[in-house]
């Protein structure tokens, strides 16, 4: 095959709608739930989705742009982690109950 | 032939991503979210494989599903995983309301690239065996788009430091503003 040939398969608009998908199933999970934790689970699917989406199009006009700005966003990914996870970590212990609902203010 | 089995590859794939993202977000247990996140990044890995981002997928695999999702099994670990019942008392008035946003901006985004993109999504552009692979990927790096990369270390060294910084005041028991109190 070697690549030379138009999307095997389906084409760029199935891509597309897994993404939406993937990223209304993440914006679902931040609204709905409490653990910050999960909320951060949820964040990166809405990434992820975002991240097939950007692929799918640099597939579609054959440009790798694209997949350079899909690598920058796993990098900002990471760095979101890093600082969510320490910011979690460093709320359980001040023994502040994690549940988003219940964490309004900034003095914790 | 091959398209069948391209099709094939695509539902199985595409299937077990929506699946472990519906099971990210229902899970009680923070655990077994991440481990329901590993999956989901695994099936998008094979989704870029499909569409020639070879080294985007490798990437996927070794920095997603292997360093960050680690360090979240450790997190979780680490804090003993409470479990929260995400529909226990019924439906609330936040939870309708979050998955009729959810519904719209699913609608909307749809609407807009079906609007926008139309007919052109049919057919798609004729690419190089080489497209997406690492020599290119990291030539398209460090010419067009030298200043994304750049920044991009800028980010991670910052992150990096203010994951020490907060790790730092939580070991030691001392905040900004403790002195206040």
């Amino acid at each position: 095959m070697g690549g030379v040939e138009p999307v095997s398969g389906p084409n760029v608009a199935w891509y597309l709608a897994l993404a939406a998908f993937l990223f209304a199933t993440g914006m679902l999970g931040v609204l709905l739930r409490r653990s910050p934790l999960i909320v951060l689970l949820s964040l990166e699917l809405m990434l992820n989705g975002a991240n097939l989406a950007l692929i799918a199009f640099s597939r579609q006009h054959g440009r790798l742009d694209g997949q350079v700005f899909a690598l920058a966003v796993m990098a900002v990914a990471a760095s979101e982690v890093v600082v969510g996870l320490g910011l979690i970590v460093a709320m359980a212990r001040k023994k502040l109950t994690l549940d988003v609902d219940k964490l309004s203010t900034l003095r914790g | 032939m091959g398209n069948f089995l391209v099709w094939v590859v695509w539902v199985v794939a595409a299937f077990s991503c929506l699946g472990s993202g519906i099971a990210v977000i229902s899970f009680a247990n923070p655990f077994y979210s991440a481990l329901a996140l590993i999956g989901n990044l695994a099936s998008l890995a094979v989704l870029y494989l499909l569409l020639a981002a070879e080294f985007v997928a490798a990437a996927q695999v070794l920095v997603y599903a292997g360093a960050v999702m680690v360090m979240f099994l450790f997190v979780i670990a680490y804090l003993g995983g409470q479990a929260d019942a995400p529909w226990a008392g019924g439906p609330s008035v936040q939870s309708v309301a979050a998955i009729a946003a959810a519904a719209a901006l699913l609608v909307e985004v749809i609407v807009v690239i079906g609007l926008a993109a139309g007919g052109d999504l049919s057919t798609a552009a004729q690419i190089p065996s080489s497209f997406g692979s690492p020599a290119a990927i990291g030539q398209a790096f460090l010419t067009d788009h030298l200043l994304a990369f750049e920044l991009t270390s800028v980010v991670l060294l910052v992150a990096a430091v203010g994951g020490v910084i907060l790790g730092h005041h939580a070991r030691s028991g001392t905040t900004w503003g403790a002195s206040s109190r």
